[in-house]
């Protein structure tokens, strides 16, 4: 089936099977390696991506079902060659070991303060709980948003037409 | 890694096209919503469908509204949006308590109402929550559409009332007093509340045993209660026998423990690697009184 996928604002074409999945579309097909695969059976969340606008676990979705879509993966965090802050805190405050889970870890923080900009440490476990971290690295983890929160990107100059 | 077997893929747009495309694939078709059921089963080979029929794009089905005198919940709402829903809190608030611990909040984003409930899983929650609020379901066929009790919904685990070829389009809540005498043969209105109430062994996870409660009160009196309960066998997701104890009753905490005594008494849970039977029977009578006691204080609120 060929499907398109917009894919971090680039649309993307492919000739797939129904059946893949679209962490493996993302990975495989796409080269985009920083959407990590883990358990498999949706309960890990290594394999968070947005999915027009919202975080899903891309190892639950079919790549058919994000034709026609918007997807954003943990290298669209960035924004013209700047880190976004929740890539810089997680640097800042040690928020990842081994680095498996934190792709998963940051697309849903992001998510998370574009909801709810100062979130208490409780906001951000039960935004988390979802995802684990093989390391066991939670405080760091917590600690890392909450430095996002602290250091929001400066808005672009707004443009007067 | 696991695979699904290959099979053909659909998208609709609008419940009769979905309709159309289920017929024209026959039985071995089937709707895909969120995917978080059917997808791991596809991958484990326990379901091997020979056609997917995507309905997210199907608008009509992700509608959250009150009409008719009834809260209407499409098939097709995400958990997340239920949960975000402030008319349903606000009437409902059993629907909240229950989508705040149906999994986690990225599931939640895909997950919906209708694949829940279509899926039936005996630990399901959803199924407790609109049971104990005396929800119907509505379905849609070749042959029409029909209206059907959530308390006739289940004929067994996994298995429902939904044929293949049909659809569920949404579930409905009677909001009392409605239009149509809904309400208080006074005249008057109910004081209602409602509560869930759910122990899992970690955030997240499926419940070893959960309890839902509906109170509807007028003179002091309770005028009918609704109590659902999951993952202990209970047949259809519901304890009448214990709604029977409240029935007419003044509310205290003694017939709130009674009430769970009986629900406890009449479900069947086995024992499994969530915990043993005898600690699931006594989780559901202590939940279903816990959450009679809060359906309780909300009415009074
Ligand atoms: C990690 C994890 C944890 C979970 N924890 C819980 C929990 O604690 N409690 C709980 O209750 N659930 C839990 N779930 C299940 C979750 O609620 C699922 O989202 C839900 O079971 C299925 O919804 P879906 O939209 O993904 O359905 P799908 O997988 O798309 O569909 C499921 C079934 O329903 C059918 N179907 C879907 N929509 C319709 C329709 N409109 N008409 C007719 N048939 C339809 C499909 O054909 C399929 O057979 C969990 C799931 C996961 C992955
Ligand atoms: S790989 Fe998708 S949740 Fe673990
Ligand atoms: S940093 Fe190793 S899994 Fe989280």
């Amino acid at each position: 089936m060929n499907i398109t996928v917009t894919v971090n604002g680039q649309p993307c074409t492919r000739d797939v099977e129904p059946r893949l999945l679209l962490v493996h579309f993302l990975r495989d097909e796409l080269d985009l390696t920083g959407t990590h695969w883990g358990c498999d059976t949706s309960n890990c969340g290594a394999c968070v991506v947005w999915l027009d606008d919202v975080p899903v676990k891309s190892c639950t979705v079919l790549a058919v079902m994000a034709s026609g879509r918007e997807v954003r993966t943990v290298e669209g965090l960035e924004r013209d060659g700047e880190l976004d802050p929740v890539q810089k805190g997680f640097s800042e405050c040690h928020g990842l070991q081994c680095g498996f889970c934190t792709p998963g870890m940051m697309m849903t923080s992001r998510w998370l303060l574009d909801r709810s900009p100062d979130p208490t440490e409780a906001e951000i476990r039960e935004a988390l709980s979802g995802q684990i971290c093989r390391c066991t690295g939670y405080e760091n983890i917590v600690r890392s948003v909450r430095w996002a929160a602290e250091h929001p990107a400066e808005k672009p100059e707004e443009v007067t037409p | 890694m696991q695979v699904p077997a290959n099979f053909e893929y659909e998208k609709a747009t609008t419940v009769e096209e979905t309709l159309a495309l289920l017929a024209r694939h026959g039985d071995e078709a089937r709707v895909v919503a969120g995917g978080h059921s059917l997808l791991p089963m596809m991958k484990l080979r326990l379901a091997q469908p020979e056609a997917l029929i995507d309905i997210n794009d199907v608008a009509e089905l992700a509608r959250i509204r009150i009409e008719g005198g009834m809260l209407c919940v499409g098939a097709l709402v995400r958990h997340a949006e239920l949960l975000d829903s402030p008319v349903a809190g606000e009437h409902f608030p059993i629907l909240h308590d229950a989508e705040r611990v149906i999994a986690d909040p990225v599931v939640r984003n895909r997950g919906t109402v209708g694949g829940s409930l279509c899926q039936a899983d005996p630990s399901e929650d959803l199924s407790a929550a609109f049971g104990a609020l005396k929800a119907s379901a509505v379905i849609r066929g070749p042959d029409g559409e029909r209206t059907v009790s959530l308390r006739e919904f289940h004929t067994g685990p996994y298995e429902t009332v939904v044929e293949p070829g049909e659809l569920l389009i949404e579930l409905r809540i009677p909001i009392r007093p409605g239009v149509g005498g809904g309400g208080p043969p006074s005249g008057g209105r109910y004081q209602h509340g409602s509560a869930y109430e759910k122990v899992e062994r970690r955030v997240g996870d499926w419940p070893l045993a959960a309890a839902g409660a509906a109170l509807w009160l007028e003179g002091g009196r309770i005028a009918d209660a609704g109590i659902g309960l999951t993952a202990v066998r209970a047949e259809h997701f519901v304890a009448p026998e214990a709604e029977e104890v409240l029935r007419g009753a003044v509310p205290s905490e003694e017939v709130f423990a009674e009430a769970g005594r009986v629900a406890a008494e009449h479900c069947d849970p086995g024992s499994d690697q969530r915990g043993p039977a005898d600690y699931k029977r006594h989780l559901a009578g202590e939940l279903t009184t816990r959450a009679l006691r809060r359906a309780y204080g909300r009415s009074q609120a």
